[in-house]
């Protein structure tokens, strides 16, 4: 019989192992259970996590490869799946050049295991209690987390009044190179047709399909006035992408007159945190 | 590529702080003991790419926290940090 309570003693004649620090966040083996493909550069590893105690959308988790001779390399994936979905989406974006995600995209399989933790992180989160316009702006696979945060709160207002909507009204301005990269084409377009109160905005910025009557520009501060809520709305912002992207979009919005404390920015690197 | 094109966010090292601070310390907020401003744990610069997380303020860059790690230490170097403080709802249970 498992020993649930942490006060138990230890069973007599059993040296006590170190007890496990039940608060620190633990490396676990995960079980890849389907893998989608999002665009030619991206695909979702939907995964089946023992012990996943929940996240909140916008977390991430720390991933760990380790190889024969022991190195090991980690790397951060935000969350792609709504805390509603019964399993733990991560989507990953190949990097030529990478350690890590050329392994996540190309080689791994249906019933690999995948080394975590998680879910991490406690400032880029969004739930549906946080009333007021919710403002996403994401550059490439930045748009993973705000993907989570789109679902959770279509799964959470679920069959709610137009009213309760009103309460939380988003927008997605979302920037990709071209047609083909955008990471949840169909699911994004399903989400705002089947929502009034959602807005989703594309720019593509380095080819667009033929009579593409959108954005074609790197987004910039005319076009954050033009899509943003004005700052006298207060919208709770969450900008995610590349570096460069983002401290640009940050910036223009703080000069737009947003709240600096209300624009919430997640950075992505080519490496995802040490190891 | 300079280092400017490679920072993170706060953000990143929430994952290395979970090694050593039981609630989540990215939701917390730091005080730089450089220049005084004050923000969320998460809105600090990072960077992650030398030897070890260093965490800079976004208003002054001057380094607020720094965590490194050998094969036998993690080694945290809290000096620019003139106080943290975490919201005790979000502590954990």
């Amino acid at each position: 019989m498992p020993v649930t309570s942490e006060s138990a003693p230890p069973l007599s004649g059993i040296a006590a192992a170190a007890p496990p620090t039940a608060r620190s966040i633990a490396w676990r083996f995960s079980n890849v259970a389907e893998v989608i493909q999002e665009t030619p550069r991206a695909r979702t590893l939907i995964l089946d996590v023992p012990g996943w105690p929940g996240h909140r959308a916008g977390q991430h988790v720390d991933v760990r490869l380790t190889a024969e001779d022991g190195y090991q390399a980690q790397r951060s994936y935000s969350i792609a799946s709504a805390p509603e979905d019964t399993r733990v989406g991560l989507t990953v974006e190949r990097l030529d050049d990478g350690e890590v995600s050329p392994y996540l995209t190309d080689e791994l399989r249906v019933g690999d295991r995948l080394e975590l933790r998680g879910p991490i992180g406690g400032h880029f989160v969004w739930d549906v209690s946080i009333s007021g316009p919710l403002l996403l702006v994401a550059g490439g696979s930045g748009v993973v987390p705000l993907r989570a945060m789109l679902r959770h709160r279509a799964a959470a207002l679920g069959t709610a009044d137009a009213g309760a909507r009103h309460q939380v009204p988003a927008r997605l301005l979302y920037s990709s190179r071209r047609w083909d990269e955008v990471v949840y084409r169909d699911e994004l377009a399903r989400l705002a047709e089947d929502d009034p109160t959602l807005e989703v905005t594309l720019t593509l910025t380095r080819e667009q399909p033929q009579g593409w009557t959108g954005f074609r520009r790197r987004i910039d501060r005319m076009m954050l006035a033009e899509v943003a809520w004005p700052p006298a709305e207060r919208p709770h912002v969450f900008v995610c992408g590349g570096t460069l992207l983002v401290e640009s979009v940050a910036s223009a919005l703080v000069a737009l007159g947003h709240d600096p404390a209300r624009v919430k920015t997640e950075r992505f690197g080519p490496t995802g945190g040490s190891a | 590529m300079d280092s400017n094109a490679l920072r993170l966010d706060g953000n990143a090292a929430a994952g290395i702080l979970s090694e050593i601070f039981i609630s989540d310390l990215t939701a917390a907020r730091a005080t730089c003991a450089g220049c005084g401003a004050t923000g969320a744990v998460g809105a600090l610069l990072v960077y992650a790419h030398g030897m070890g997380t260093v965490m800079r303020c976004p208003s002054c860059n001057a380094v607020v926290l720094c965590i490194t790690r050998t094969a036998t230490q993690v080694r945290l170097d809290p000096t620019g940090a003139r106080r943290i403080v975490i919201d005790a709802a979000t502590l954990p249970a």
